[in-house]
């Protein structure tokens, strides 16, 4: 490391603020504590914003939600001990779907690191395996240049969480900000430019391909290549399906758009991918929810993946045709080379699986349906409300009966699956997107579990709407206990509290509803409402999510299909 | 299959809990790892032996590229190295035994460290089919303890190789 002699001195928790502010930090959330007094105090003369949440799990999620709605590094900070691994689940969250998160860890001083000290923990230790990278600085000389990096590989190559972890007298010891210089690390050099021969045979295997489709994750809506994609889909005429990341990524009022494919996907996702004999899979990692059982996966299927950690390609499934590099760069390459073909067999092979099993309900139901509300939502909201989730059925309904049409539209907890992650996320977007409406479809145990953080949106006058699908059950797991446990629901039944009143006892709007025919009105009225608004849906108890490839069959064997058939 | 694969890492404190922590998580099967020190004091090399198939191989070689303390990864598949373990051998051994002993630690190409009333202890190092090879033949008089390396790899020059 280089230091240059007249570089300023200043205490550490100013060089850390100095450097917040030098990779443009406008925004923070975070807890205080004993250890990390200094930087909060350093923080109190800057015009960052700061967030407080009610517990250090919910502040790592509104960063996380914050950097999925930005585009830009989410920030967060903890003190030692308890508020570090409180924030592990949301630095795990941040980790498995590759958002850029630079978490602020304190620690306890130097000299008392090993000796049980109060409030230590092993934080490096523990979030090693949950972090792209983690470092403990020691030295106040190497703080600077360490929270560059940490900024640099945390947005860079595929983005994950990095964390610092901060010893209190480093924090308040002096020493020196150097002026940036170039970042190098013998270790880190992100390939982001595709190989020209891989382009090539990418190219050439779409060319030659007759029943093409486009299998695109979250990493297309990371690299910001959404135009890139629909540009390659339509030059080529390919059919487009998204995973739950993914979504968003390609506007589902397109008519190349096949929806959501997967455990719960579109059934005629899950055929024409099935009956393919090319997968195009960009920035998305074959994950175990979305290929079924891998050995039947895509039969006869050439697979080609684009992707910018190298690491993704043949991980799971074997590739045939790589491409590495940032999809930005690379599709354009790509969609230069192609040709435009009709398909038409193919495309009408598409609309009949299309026409015989769309995503739909019982419309007839007296009780109130969970995607009924999930459609109003969308009517009100013209498709054009960001949406947070937590984890279980509601999730699935959300990604089914809400249609998007913009990247970064969806925010949900894709890879860890995060119970909890829906209301702090809303707060999240709502900071991110002041202008926005900011919905949470959350299920009534997913809400229960952060649900303190209603407070925090009362506070900073974050108007977030969670909309909550209560069935009374942990539903989806319910769903597994109906069919795979012949019924015996084992504690999969929460007593709740009354969600309006509690919303109401925090500082917010609370409605709630158990007729079908008071949706449209109380969704209006929550819309409207001016402020934070819960509104508790109490809905039919026992509905499934449907179509569903069970564990271990393929990804074309779905339940649930004759469901369809029968309703009107 | 085994596959010796050498990582060039940065020597910070941390990185042999980071690679073999990632190891561990991800399932691969370790045989072996050796951590030592390069002639530039800031780049340890580890040697790691890891079995499994090609694929295997292939993951393995890709998901430590991604750690950023490790700065350089080759595996010498297919290539002709020299391999390497050490072992420290303590064998029982009496008074009337030791020529005996000396006798077949000469033909390993071993050396006697140390000699205690009723011990030999042995170095000896070579690939690991000679170690097998030393154990098997010490068997009879008692081993009290081995002590090994693991093993270290490095591929042997051939013309046209860059330096
Ligand atoms: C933190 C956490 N704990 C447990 C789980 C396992 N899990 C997945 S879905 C689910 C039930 C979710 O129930 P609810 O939030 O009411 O949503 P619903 O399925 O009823 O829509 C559970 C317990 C999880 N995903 N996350």
């Amino acid at each position: 490391m280089k230091n240059s002699s007249n570089a300023p001195q200043m205490q550490g928790a100013q060089i850390i603020v100095e450097i917040l502010k030098e990779q443009g930090v406008d925004t923070m959330f975070g807890y205080l504590g004993g250890v990390v007094l200094p930087i909060f105090d350093k923080l109190y003369d800057t015009d960052i914003r700061f967030i407080t949440p009610r517990h250090e799990q919910g502040g790592a999620h509104m960063a996380d939600a914050y950097a999925r709605c930005t585009g830009k590094t989410g920030v967060c900070i903890a003190t030692s001990g308890p508020g570090a691994t409180n924030l592990t689940t949301g630095i795990a969250n941040a980790m498995m779907d590759s958002v850029p998160m630079v978490a602020l860890t304190g620690q306890v001083r130097t000299e008392l690191i090993g000796g049980d000290a109060f409030q230590e923990v092993d934080t490096t230790g523990i979030t090693r395996p949950i972090t792209k990278h983690n470092i403990i600085v020691k030295d106040v000389n190497n703080l600077a240049e360490e929270l560059r990096q940490a900024f640099y590989i945390a947005s860079t190559g595929r983005p994950g969480p990095v964390l610092v972890d901060i010893p209190v007298d480093v924090s308040v010891g002096t020493g020196r900000l150097n002026p940036p210089s170039e970042i190098d690390m013998p270790g880190y050099k992100p390939r982001v430019e595709g190989h020209k021969k891989q382009i090539e045979a990418a190219a050439d295997a779409i060319n030659k391909s007759e029943r093409p489709v486009l299998y695109v994750g979250g990493g297309v809506i990371i690299s910001n290549s959404s135009r890139e994609i629909t540009a390659l889909a339509e030059k080529a005429n390919i059919p487009v399906t998204t995973t739950l990341m993914g979504m968003g990524a390609f506007d589902q009022n397109s008519p190349l758009s096949i929806d959501m494919l997967g455990m719960h996907g579109a059934a005629y996702a899950n055929m024409a991918v099935q009956n393919s004999d090319l997968l195009i899979a960009v920035g998305s990692r074959f994950d175990d929810r979305v290929t079924g059982q891998l050995k039947r996966f895509c039969p006869n299927a050439k697979i080609l993946h684009v992707d910018i950690d190298p690491a993704s390609i043949s991980k799971n499934v074997q590739v045939h045709v790589p491409v590495v590099g940032d999809a930005k760069l690379v599709l354009p390459e790509i969609t230069e080379l192609l040709e435009h073909k009709p398909r038409e067999s193919w495309f009408a092979q598409i609309s009949e699986w299309k026409k015989a099993h769309p995503f739909t309900y019982d419309k007839n139901a007296s009780n109130i349906k969970p995607q009924y509300v999930i459609e109003e939502l969308w009517n009100q909201t013209k498709g054009e409300a960001t949406i947070t989730t937590g984890v279980g059925q509601h999730q699935m309904w959300a990604a089914q009966f809400y249609k998007y049409k913009y990247p970064r539209q969806f925010i949900t907890s894709g890879g860890l699956g995060t119970m909890g992650f829906g209301l702090p996320s809303a707060i999240g977007a709502q900071v991110a997107r002041p202008e926005s409406t900011v919905i949470d479809i959350d299920g009534d145990s997913s809400f229960n579990m952060t649900l303190t953080e209603l407070s925090t949106a009362v506070m900073y006058n974050l108007p977030v709407k969670a909309v909550v699908l209560n069935n009374g059950y942990m539903g989806m797991v319910r769903q597994w206990q109906e069919l795979f446990y012949q019924r015996r629901y084992s504690h999969s039944h929460l007593l709740n509290p009354n969600f309006a009143e509690v919303a109401k006892a925090l500082g917010a709007g609370g409605i709630s509803i158990e007729r079908k025919d008071e949706v449209p009105g109380a969704v209006e009225k929550m819309l409207s409402y001016d402020g934070p608004c819960v509104l508790d849906c109490r809905i039919e108890a026992e509905e499934n999510v449907w179509p569903m490839v069970s564990p271990g069959k393929a990804l074309d064997e779905m339940a649930g299909l004759e469901i369809f058939e029968k309703m009107p | 299959m085994k596959h010796v694969i050498s990582a060039l890492v940065q020597n910070k404190p941390g990185v042999l809990a980071h690679v073999a922590g990632m190891f561990a998580a991800r399932a691969f099967n370790i045989d072996s790892l050796a951590v030592g020190r390069t002639d530039d004091p800031n780049l340890s090399r580890m040697t790691i032996v890891v079995v499994g198939g090609s694929e295997v191989l292939e993951q393995v070689r890709k998901q430590l590229g991604k750690i950023v303390s490790v700065v350089k990864i080759q595996d010498f598949a297919g290539r002709d190295v020299v391999a390497r373990d050490l072992m420290l051998i303590n064998i029982h051994c009496r008074a009337e035994k030791r020529a005996e002993i000396q006798a077949l630690v000469s033909m390993f190409e071993g050396k006697v460290v140390d000699i205690g009333p009723k011990n030999v202890m042995v170095e000896i190092s070579g690939p690991e089919s000679k170690m097998e090879a030393f154990i098997d033949a010490c068997r009879h008089y008692g081993i009290k303890a081995t002590a090994r390396t693991g093993t270290i790899a490095m591929p042997r020059y051939r013309k046209g190789d860059k330096s």
